[in-house]
């Protein structure tokens, strides 16, 4: 009864956030608030007992995006506010693309069904073997790094090739960028 | 933008303050990641946020001082290198790719050292990329200005 009250506060209280996201016209505190939004869902995440999950989720949906995105923003120009032209393809949309997911969320199994295919797979092998072999208790990172290791390696990759994708647009110029920066000042003087 | 130094004493003495606790905390999520939720990838995004609070407080340059940009990129590709080293040894010690039994002469221990390192890798070159984005986006455009 507990989970459910709680879980009842937090997405009424997400709802009332993407409401506000909706409203708002200034990108910082759409920024911000999107930053409350992932971090009502890493609570939803920790009231679900998917700890590790929140943890990602509050480190880097609620941390690094936000300041990312708040660079972002202040490197835009201000004060210009775009006028919604046509709402009602979007309202179209949104509308079908709820309508999907109700759909989708009536065929779902129940939350915690262990009959539920996810729990049937490979994971009670997991479950079972995991402590005995490795001695680590955290079933998350055995998986994560051992039995899933390709995985992550490529999510690391991943990781790494936005860097370098980021870092090639943005900063072409890095290693000549100081005496640039002072050979301008000089030209300027 | 580059030189622009917060003027408010209460954030500079603040994050100086908080700047090693975000660190160690980022160290416990990394080292404890076996027991505990947690690993590279939330550690790494730790360990990136307080260097990145240190450049949003005391400005770019001081940041930059801080990690050198070639250092940074180094380790970014160190940590994927480290990852993808621990499959290589792992073949050289007859095992298969990413196979970390072989690691040590008891099973247990060389999953566990593997996993260690692994995730080591993952921290190292996260925390960097994330470092890198910032400044990427920090410094953008400010040649032009």
């Amino acid at each position: 009864m507990n989970f459910l009250l709680i879980n009842f506060f937090l997405i009424s209280l997400l709802l009332v956030t993407t409401f506000f996201i909706f409203k708002t016209t200034s990108l910082i505190s759409i920024v911000a608030l999107t930053g409350a939004f992932t971090l009502l869902c890493s609570a939803i995440y920790v009231n679900l007992d998917a700890v590790d999950v929140a943890f990602t989720e509050a480190a880097v949906g609620s941390g690094i995006s936000t300041i990312l995105m708040v660079m972002a923003a202040a490197k835009l120009p201000e004060g210009k506010k775009n006028k919604l032209i046509n709402l009602f393809p979007s309202i179209i949309l949104a509308v079908a693309i709820s309508l999907i997911l109700i759909i989708i969320i009536a065929n779902l199994p129940l939350l915690g069904d262990p009959n539920a295919p996810i729990h049937l797979h490979v994971v009670p092998e997991y479950l079972k073997e995991s402590k005995d072999f490795f001695h680590i208790p955290n079933v998350v990172t055995n998986i994560l790094a051992s039995y899933r290791g390709f995985d992550t390696l490529g999510e690391t990759i991943v990781i790494f090739t936005a860097g370098l994708g980021v870092i090639a647009l943005l900063t072409s110029n890095t290693l000549n960028r100081k005496t640039n920066f002072k050979k301008n000042k000089k030209n300027e003087r | 933008m580059r030189d622009k130094i917060s003027s408010s004493p209460v954030l500079s003495v603040v994050s100086k303050i908080l700047f090693a606790p975000i660190i160690i905390f980022g160290l416990y999520v990394q080292f404890h990641g076996d027991y505990g939720p947690g690993g590279g990838f939330q550690a790494g995004v730790i360990v990136a946020a307080a260097f990145i609070l240190y450049s949003m407080i005391f400005g770019l340059s001081k940041g930059e001082t801080l990690v050198p940009i070639m250092i940074n990129r180094y380790l970014m590709c160190i940590g994927v290198l480290l990852y993808a080293g621990v499959g290589i040894v792992s073949i050289f010690l007859d095992g298969m790719y990413l196979d970390y039994n072989v690691l040590s002469s008891n099973p247990s221990t060389g999953q566990h050292i593997g996993i260690i390192l692994v995730e080591l890798g993952v921290g190292i070159t996260v925390a960097t990329v994330m470092i890198a984005l910032y400044h990427s986006f920090a410094s953008f455009g400010e040649i032009n200005e």
